[in-house]
């Protein structure tokens, strides 16, 4: 059985409030990836379109997205499993290629936050959880990963500031992509200055600098059969390895608060299946949707030993000229995070990096690049390694 | 004919509930006797907080009720600033999480006890609490 390829990758700029309907956001990001790929709509067999819905007006947007794009009469359907939704379809199109099934299936993930009222959008919050359970308490995103944060601190020492570094690294490449919802830099004395909002509290011990930034965006990571690839595309990036796991949504249910067991075992696959350990990892982008998250990925993939994080990130070993530079696009802190849209846009910077495309964001000849996706509080978790 | 009863016990349950009938309804009427209580599976003896109704482990749905007592240990908390909608009277508020060694429980945190007063590690106890607009629920006190 032969070998999947990426062909194309295409991303929306990530905004505040897109100025278009959700088929009009998506359509940004697959122009972009299939200018890239060098093909056409006709060229594609199917789709997988990616988001979560509860942020959707539309019922079942994959087709409406699917026709809007002109891939139809093409088989389109629909998958979710938050913000990992679109990694989640990444894995889904690999294992449709390698049935044989298709040949080129494209995957749209995207995601207007703006789409519904911030009243709403609070709504919809507080049913992140088991609604059963743990919402009736008043939970929310920030709080559960606070959590973790918490008892990091408590087991490793880890401090504010060393969850700060991660913040300032981000904003560091955020500056530097265009396609970033946050371009402004970010500084340690933010973190201490009681006037800047950085500083200020929403889930202690998680401040304001600590969260992502919301943003409406699309992604498109268009994948093809190597038979496919090699004959469509001069510079295929390979998918080797694709991990993925589940956990329990309660957290009474759970074993380990210091770190994410999807992360762990989708790592653990994805290693295994492409031959490979973290050492051989030249560059990553994991799923920082709060610093912690990013801290706990460092250790959770064999970055760092366990509780170890903060001093790979004190040795500024994750920028770009460190040993294992991570998200060097900004990241969902800087860049942004469109829930549907960001496992593609992580697939996205990771092709171009290696294909030496990624401009003044390019970490110096990279063969082998990690994506690592979650969704919901640990809740899924993909991690796909690909090279060139 | 009399009209069907519903019992939707269950949106008692919290702040704001988001659920209304469920087959763990019994829940709420021992929390109203004051007691916090999880279930067993009387076939295979796994236990379970939050209580189920089937066991996943043998495909049972003969369970019985058991009492969560004593102590357990702060795994983990944090202190809200915002909440979701409804909530907002609560803030702040701290959620957390216990371990009782073979299960473990989420909840808050009672208001008596200030975030600078917590402590992973600390033992504290689960209580019914009747919360200001009449649900119910439980938090975590010292013993
Ligand atoms: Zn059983």
């Amino acid at each position: 059985m032969g070998k999947v390829g990426i062909i194309g990758v295409g991303q929306s700029k990530f905004v505040r409030g897109f100025a278009g309907s959700i088929r009009e956001l998506a359509f940004e990001g697959f122009k972009e990836a299939l200018v890239d790929a060098k093909i056409q709509t006709k060229d594609i067999d199917a789709s997988i379109i990616a988001s979560a819905p509860e942020y959707d007006k539309q019922r079942s947007s994959a087709g409406v997205v699917a026709e809007y794009l002109g891939l139809i009469p093409q088989p389109t359907f629909y998958i979710e499993t938050v913000c990992s939704s679109s990694s989640t379809a990444l894995k889904v199109a690999y294992s449709m290629i390698k049935a044989g099934l298709h040949d080129v299936v494209a995957i749209v993930g995207f995601q207007k936050m703006s789409e519904i009222s911030s009243n709403e959008s609070q709504e919809r919050m507080g049913r992140g959880a088991d609604i059963q359970w743990e919402s009736p308490f008043g939970t929310m995103m920030p709080a559960y990963y606070a959590m973790y944060a918490q008892a990091h601190m408590a087991k490793y020492g880890t401090t504010g500031e060393d969850l700060a570094k991660i913040r300032v690294k981000a904003a560091t490449y955020g500056q530097i992509n265009d396609k970033a919802v946050y371009r402004k830099p970010v500084t340690m004395d933010m973190f201490t200055d009681p006037k800047s909002n950085m500083s200020s509290p929403v889930a202690k011990p998680l401040r304001v600098g600590d969260c992502c930034a919301n943003a409406d965006g699309s992604s498109c990571v268009i994948v093809a059969s190597e038979e496919r690839a090699k004959s469509l595309c001069d510079k295929p990036v390979w998918i080797l390895g694709i991990g993925a796991a589940s956990e329990t949504v309660n957290m009474a249910g759970r074993d380990l608060f210091t770190g994410l067991n999807v992360g762990i075992e989708a790592g653990r696959q994805a290693y295994k299946m492409a031959g490979i350990t973290s050492k051989d990892i030249d560059i990553a982008e994991v799923h920082d949707c709060f610093t912690i998250a990013e801290m706990m990925a460092y250790e959770n993939l064999g970055f760092a030993k366990t509780g170890e994080g903060k001093d790979l990130i004190a040795g500024k070993e994750t920028y770009k000229e460190g040993s294992i530079p991570v998200n060097v696009d900004g990241g969902l802190l800087s860049k942004g995070h469109p829930i549907g849209a960001t496992g593609g846009s992580q697939i996205r910077t990771i092709v171009l990096q290696l294909r030496g495309e990624a401009g003044e964001m390019q970490v110096k000849d990279p063969e082998l690049g990690l994506v690592h996706n979650i969704g919901g509080v640990g809740l899924y978790g993909n991690v796909t390694i690909m090279g060139r | 004919m009399a009209k069907k009863e519903v019992d939707d016990r269950f949106k008692k349950f919290g702040t704001v509930s988001f659920t209304a009938i469920t087959k763990t309804n019994d829940f709420i009427s021992h929390l109203e006797d004051g007691k916090i209580m999880g279930t067993k599976c009387k076939e295979c003896e796994a236990v379970y907080f939050p209580p189920r109704s089937d066991c996943f482990k043998c495909l049972n749905s003969n369970m019985e009720w058991f009492e969560v007592t004593g102590t357990g240990k702060l795994l983990s908390f944090s202190e809200l600033q915002y909440g979701p909608v409804g909530f907002e009277k609560d803030l702040p508020y701290i959620i957390a999480i216990l371990d009782y060694g073979f299960h473990k429980v989420f909840g808050r945190i009672s208001d008596d006890i200030p975030y600078d007063g917590l402590k992973v590690g600390m033992e504290l106890q689960t209580v019914p609490n009747t919360l200001s607009n009449g649900q119910l629920n439980y938090v975590f006190k010292q013993p």
